[in-house]
C-alpha cells in the first residue's frame, strides 16, 4: 500500500511534465494536423533557458519559468512561420518531415553552441521531502504537480473562454468556414504554437528541477512519450492530453515498480496498440467516418 | 513479347554496367575504403527504402517501424553467422531473417492495419520499439550491448547484387496484379471494396513484402559492418529511412535511388564538417522540402519502354 | 414462381435518432431493370449502401439466389458482396483517381485472373500471359464504352460524364450479376443523358444483367426502366411499372406536394 502510494506520486511528478508535452502536441495537431517533431526540443530549449537565467540572471523560480515560457512561445511562433507556413498545403507527410529537419536542427544546433555534454540544472528552490504516512515527497514534486495542473486550468480557460480559444476551436473544426466568419487562420496558428511551446517550456523548467540534468539531446524521448500520450487521450482533445499524459507516467512507474522497469517503454507502446485498437481515435478522440 | 525482351534487356545492361564500373573503379584504386563504405551504405538504404516505399507510397499505408523488421534480418545474421561463419551460412541466416520478419509483420499487421494515417504511423513505430527493446532484453542477442565480430560474409557485390534483386522484384511487384490491387487501396479503399478487393489482405501483403525487404537489409548490414546493438534500430533508424523515401517521392523507386544516392553522398562530404555536419543536413532537409514538397521527383519513374516510345513519337513529329 | 435474384426483407437502417431507411423490402430478378426514385434524402443511397455491405444493417435480411441456392448475404462484408456478384457505381464518383483508365478497369478485374506470386515477382511467361489477357480484356471493355483513346489517361484527368462512365465501366469488369448505379447522369448534359440511357439498356440487354438505377432525371428512367420502387421519408411509397407510378396519387403528391394533375 505504501510502496503504491509512493509510486502513485512518484508516476502523478512524471505524468504531469508528459502531459504539459502532450498539450502542445495535441493543440497543434488539432489545428494543423501536424506531428510536430520538433516539440520535444523546444522542452529542451526551455531547460537550457531556464539553466542560464537562473546562473547568469538569478532569475527566481517563478520568474525563470515565466520567462522560459515566453521565450519557448516566441520560438514555437518563428518555426512554424518559418518552417511550417510554407508547407501549409503541402502533402502531411512533408511537413512531417520538415518537423523532424527542425528538430536535427535544433538538437544539432545546440550541440553545436553548448557541447553534448549533460550539464547540472541550478537548484533554484532547495529540495525538502516531506514525511507523510511513510511516504517520501517532495517539494520539487508537489510544484510540479501543482504547476502543471495550474497550468492545464489556465489553459483550458483560455480555450473555453477567449476569442482567440474559440478561434482555435474553429479553425480545428473547419479551417475553411473559421476564415469564411472572419477568423484570420495564420494569427489563429500562430497563437495555437505560442501556447503550446509555453507549455513545453513550463515542462522544460520543471523536469530540470526534478531531474537535475540537462542535456541538448532530452527532448528527444520525452517528446515521443508525450505524443504517445496525445495519441492515447485522442489526438486533438485536451483532455484527452492530460488524462493521456497522466496515464503514461503511472504506467512508466507501475511498471517500473514490479521489477520490469527494462519493458517500461515496451509496456507504454503496448498499452498504445491495444487502446488505438479498441478506441482508433484514442480515448477522448472523435471517429470520422467518411460517408459514402 | 519481344518488346518486354527488349526492355529486360535494357536493365539487365545498365545494372551490368555499374557493376562493370564500380568493379574496375575498385580495381584502379579509385574506390578506397571510406567510398566503398558509402556505396554500401547506399545500397543497403536502397533495399531498405524501396520496401517502405512500397508500404507508404504504393500502399498508402503511413508505417513508421521500418527499422524493427531490419533488426530482425540483423540479429538473425548476426546469431546464425557466428555460428556458421560460411557465405550458405550468411544466406541461411538471411532466409531466416526474413521468415521471422514476416511472421512478425503478420502479427504487427493484422492487428494494426486497420488504423489509418498517423495513428498507424504511430502504432507502427510502437511495434519496432516493442521489437527493440525484446532484443535488448534478450540473452541470445547480448542485450544492449549488442554483437560483435560478426563475420565478414559480404561484400559491395553482394550488396549491389541484392539491391538489384529486392528492386526488380519490388518493382515487378508493384506491376502485377498484385500491385494494382495494393495502389487501388491506396487510392480509394472503399471503391475498392466494393470492386471486390480485400483490403486489409493486400495492405499486409504490401506490408509484410516491405518488411521481407528490410531483413535482408538488416543482413547485409549486420554481415558488412560486423557489430550491431539494438540502439541501431530505433526510431531515429526507422525516421532515416522514411526520410529517403519522402525526399526521393512517395511513390517513386526512382526517387528512392536519387535521394539515397544524394543523401548518401552529402553524408560522405559533410564528414569533413565534423560537428557541423548534422546542422548542415537538417537545414538540407527543411530546405529541400520547402522548395520541391513532392519530394525531388514527385512520382515520377524512369522507364526505358517510355524514353523508346517518345523517341519514337519524336520521330514521327519530326 | 422462381426465387428472385436479389431478395431483401425489412431492412432497417438507423443513424442515431435518424431512420434513413424504414423497413423496406425489394427485390430484384434476373436481368430486370430496376429504377428507384425519390426525393433527396429519401434515403436511396442508404438503401444501396445497405445491399452492397457497405453500411451494416439494423435489421432485416440480404438474400442472393445462386447456382448453389439462396445465400444470405446479411452482415457480409463489401468485399465479399462484391465478389458474389454485386457491383455499384458512386454518387459522388470514386474512381482511382491518379491510376489510369485501363488501370482502373484491369483493377476491378483482380479477382478473375491468376498468376503465381513468384511468377509475378520474377515475370515467367505465365505472368506475361496473365498481364496480356487482362490488358485484352480491359481493352474489350473500353472500346465498348468507347474510352480506348483516353486508356493510359489518369482517371482524375477526365471530362465529369466520362468519369461516370469509366465507374460504369470499372463495375461491369468485377463481372457483376447485378448492377447498381447511383445517379449515373447526375451533372450530365442532355445528349450525354440520352447516350446514358442507350448504355444502361446496351448493358443490361449485352451482359444479361439486372440494373438497379437511381435516378432523378425522370425522362431517363421512366423510358428505360421496367419496374419502379418510390422511396419517400425512408420508406417504400410505391412500386410498380412507370405507368403506374406515373399515376399514384401517392407519389404524384410526395413529388409535386398537391393534387394529382391530368
Ligand atoms: N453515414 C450517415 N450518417 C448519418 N446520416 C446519414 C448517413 N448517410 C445518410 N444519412 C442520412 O440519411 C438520409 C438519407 O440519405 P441518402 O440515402 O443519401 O438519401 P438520397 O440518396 O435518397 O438522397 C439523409 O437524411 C442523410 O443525411
Ligand atoms: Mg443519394
Amino acid at each position: 500500500m505504501q510502496t503504491f502510494g509512493q509510486q502513485l506520486i512518484n508516476g502523478l511528478s512524471l505524468g504531469s511534465i508528459y502531459a504539459l508535452l502532450a498539450l502542445g502536441y495535441t493543440m497543434v495537431y488539432g489545428i494543423i494536423k501536424l506531428i510536430n517533431f520538433a516539440h520535444g526540443d523546444i522542452y529542451m530549449l526551455g531547460a537550457f533557458w531556464g539553466y542560464y537565467v537562473i546562473n547568469g540572471l538569478h532569475f527566481n523560480f517563478i520568474l525563470t519559468l515565466l520567462s522560459a515560457m515566453i521565450f519557448c512561445a516566441i520560438i514555437g511562433v518563428l518555426i512554424e512561420y518559418f518552417a511550417y507556413r510554407p508547407l501549409r498545403n503541402s502533402p502531411r507527410i512533408t511537413a512531417l518531415i520538415t518537423a523532424i529537419g527542425v528538430s536535427f536542427l535544433l538538437e544539432n544546433g545546440m550541440t553545436y553552441l553548448f557541447s553534448a555534454n549533460a550539464r547540472s540544472f541550478p537548484q533554484v528552490l532547495p529540495t525538502i521531502t516531506y514525511h507523510v504516512l511513510g511516504l517520501r515527497i517532495s517539494n520539487i514534486q508537489l510544484i510540479i504537480l501543482g504547476t502543471a495542473c495550474l497550468l492545464m486550468i489556465l489553459l483550458e480557460l483560455v480555450i473555453k473562454q477567449t476569442k482567440m480559444g474559440k478561434a482555435m476551436r474553429a479553425v480545428a473544426v473547419d479551417p475553411q468556414a473559421a476564415q469564411l466568419v472572419g477568423i484570420n487562420l495564420n494569427h489563429t496558428i500562430s497563437f495555437t504554437f505560442a501556447l503550446g511551446s509555453a507549455m513545453a517550456g513550463a515542462a522544460g523548467v520543471l523536469i530540470g528541477l526534478y531531474y537535475n540534468s540537462i542535456d541538448p539531446l532530452m527532448g528527444m524521448t520525452p517528446g515521443i512519450k508525450a505524443f504517445v500520450a496525445a495519441v492515447i487521450g485522442g489526438i486533438g482533445s485536451v483532455p484527452g492530453a492530460s488524462l493521456g499524459g497522466f496515464l503514461t507516467g503511472l504506467l512508466e512507474t507501475g511498471v517500473q515498480a514490479i521489477g520490469l522497469s527494462a519493458y517500461k517503454d515496451a509496456v507504454v507502446y503496448f498499452v498504445l496498440i491495444v487502446i488505438l485498437l479498441v478506441l482508433p481515435a484514442g480515448i477522448f478522440g472523435k471517429k470520422l467516418k467518411e460517408k459514402v | 513479347m519481344k518488346a518486354n525482351l527488349k526492355y529486360n534487356l535494357a536493365w539487365l545492361a545498365l545494372m551490368v554496367a555499374v557493376f562493370v564500373l564500380i568493379d574496375a573503379c575498385e580495381f584502379f584504386g579509385i574506390i578506397n575504403s571510406f567510398i566503398e563504405n558509402m556505396l554500401v551504405t547506399i545500397g543497403i538504404n536502397i533495399i531498405l527504402a524501396t520496401g517502405l516505399n512500397l508500404i507508404i507510397g504504393f500502399s498508402g499505408q503511413f508505417s513508421l517501424g521500418h527499422a524493427g523488421f531490419m533488426a530482425i534480418g540483423a540479429y538473425a545474421t548476426g546469431i546464425i553467422t557466428q555460428n556458421i561463419a560460411t557465405p550458405l551460412g550468411f544466406y541461411l541466416s538471411m532466409v531466416v531473417g526474413i521468415a521471422i520478419a514476416m511472421v512478425a509483420a503478420l502479427i504487427v499487421g493484422i492487428p494494426t492495419l486497420r488504423l489509418h494515417g498517423d495513428y498507424l504511423a504511430i502504432a507502427t513505430m510502437g511495434a519496432a520499439e516493442i521489437i527493440r527493446i525484446l532484443i535488448n532484453n534478450f540473452k541470445i542477442t547480448n542485450g544492449a550491448a549488442g554483437l560483435f565480430n560478426i563475420p565478414p560474409l559480404v561484400t559491395w557485390a553482394t550488396v549491389y547484387v541484392l539491391m538489384c534483386l529486392t528492386t526488380i522484384m519490388t518493382v515487378n511487384f508493384i506491376h502485377s496484379r498484385r500491385g494494382r490491387a495494393v495502389m487501388a487501396v491506396r487510392e480509394d479503399e472503399i471503391a475498392a471494396e466494393a470492386m471486390g478487393i480485400n483490403t486489409t489482405r493486400w495492405k499486409l501483403v504490401a506490408f509484410v513484402f516491405g518488411a521481407g525487404t528490410a531483413a535482408i537489409g538488416g543482413s547485409l548490414h549486420a554481415a558488412y559492418i560486423q557489430t550491431i546493438a539494438p540502439g541501431d534500430f530505433n526510431i531515429m533508424a526507422s525516421i532515416a529511412i522514411l526520410i529517403i523515401v519522402v525526399l526521393g517521392g512517395v511513390g517513386s523507386i526512382t526517387g528512392t535511388f536519387v535521394a539515397a544516392i544524394v543523401l548518401g553522398a552529402l553524408d560522405t562530404i559533410l564528414q569533413n564538417f565534423g560537428t557541423l555536419r548534422m546542422i548542415i543536413y537538417s537545414l538540407a532537409l527543411i530546405l529541400i522540402m520547402i522548395f520541391k514538397p513532392a519530394g525531388l521527383l514527385g512520382n515520377w519513374e524512369f522507364s526505358f519502354k517510355r524514353l523508346s516510345q517518345s523517341r519514337k513519337k519524336a520521330t514521327v513529329h519530326d | 414462381m422462381t426465387s428472385p435474384l436479389l431478395n431483401a426483407q425489412q431492412l432497417v437502417k438507423n443513424f442515431g435518432g435518424l431512420t434513413a431507411v424504414a423497413n423496406v423490402s425489394v427485390h430484384f430478378n434476373q436481368n430486370e431493370l430496376v429504377g428507384l426514385i425519390g426525393p433527396n434524402d429519401a434515403g436511396k443511397t442508404t438503401l444501396f449502401n445497405l445491399l452492397t455491405g457497405e453500411t451494416p444493417v439494423t435489421s432485416g435480411a440480404i438474400t442472393l439466389s445462386t447456382d448453389q441456392g439462396v445465400q444470405s448475404l446479411t452482415g457480409k462484408r463489401p468485399t465479399a458482396i462484391a465478389q458474389a456478384g454485386l457491383s455499384r457505381t458512386f454518387q459522388n464518383i470514386r474512381l482511382f483517381k491518379t491510376l489510369s483508365v485501363l488501370d482502373n478497369v484491369r483493377i476491378a478485374m483482380t479477382n478473375h485472373y491468376h498468376d503465381g506470386f513468384f511468377s509475378s515477382i520474377f515475370r515467367t511467361p505465365k505472368y506475361y500471359q496473365t498481364e496480356a489477357a487482362m490488358t485484352t480484356a480491359a481493352q474489350e471493355l473500353l472500346a465498348f464504352f468507347n474510352l480506348t483513346d483516353v486508356a493510359n489517361q489518369p482517371a482524375k484527368n477526365l471530362p465529369y460524364g466520362t468519369q461516370r462512365r469509366l465507374e460504369i465501366v470499372r463495375a461491369l469488369a468485377t463481372k457483376p450479376k447485378i448492377l447498381f448505379l447511383d445517379e449515373p447522369a447526375a451533372g450530365m448534359n442532355p445528349e450525354e443523358t440520352a447516350d446514358l440511357t442507350r448504355l444502361i439498356r446496351q448493358i443490361q440487354h449485352d451482359f444479361h444483367i439486372t440494373v438497379v438505377l437511381i435516378e432523378h432525371d425522370m425522362s431517363l428512367v421512366m423510358s428505360v426502366v421496367e419496374r419502379l420502387y418510390v422511396l419517400n421519408h425512408g420508406a417504400l411509397l410505391a412500386e410498380g411499372t412507370p405507368s403506374e407510378i406515373q399515376q399514384n396519387p401517392a407519389v404524384i403528391k410526395a413529388y409535386l406536394g398537391g393534387e394529382p394533375s391530368c
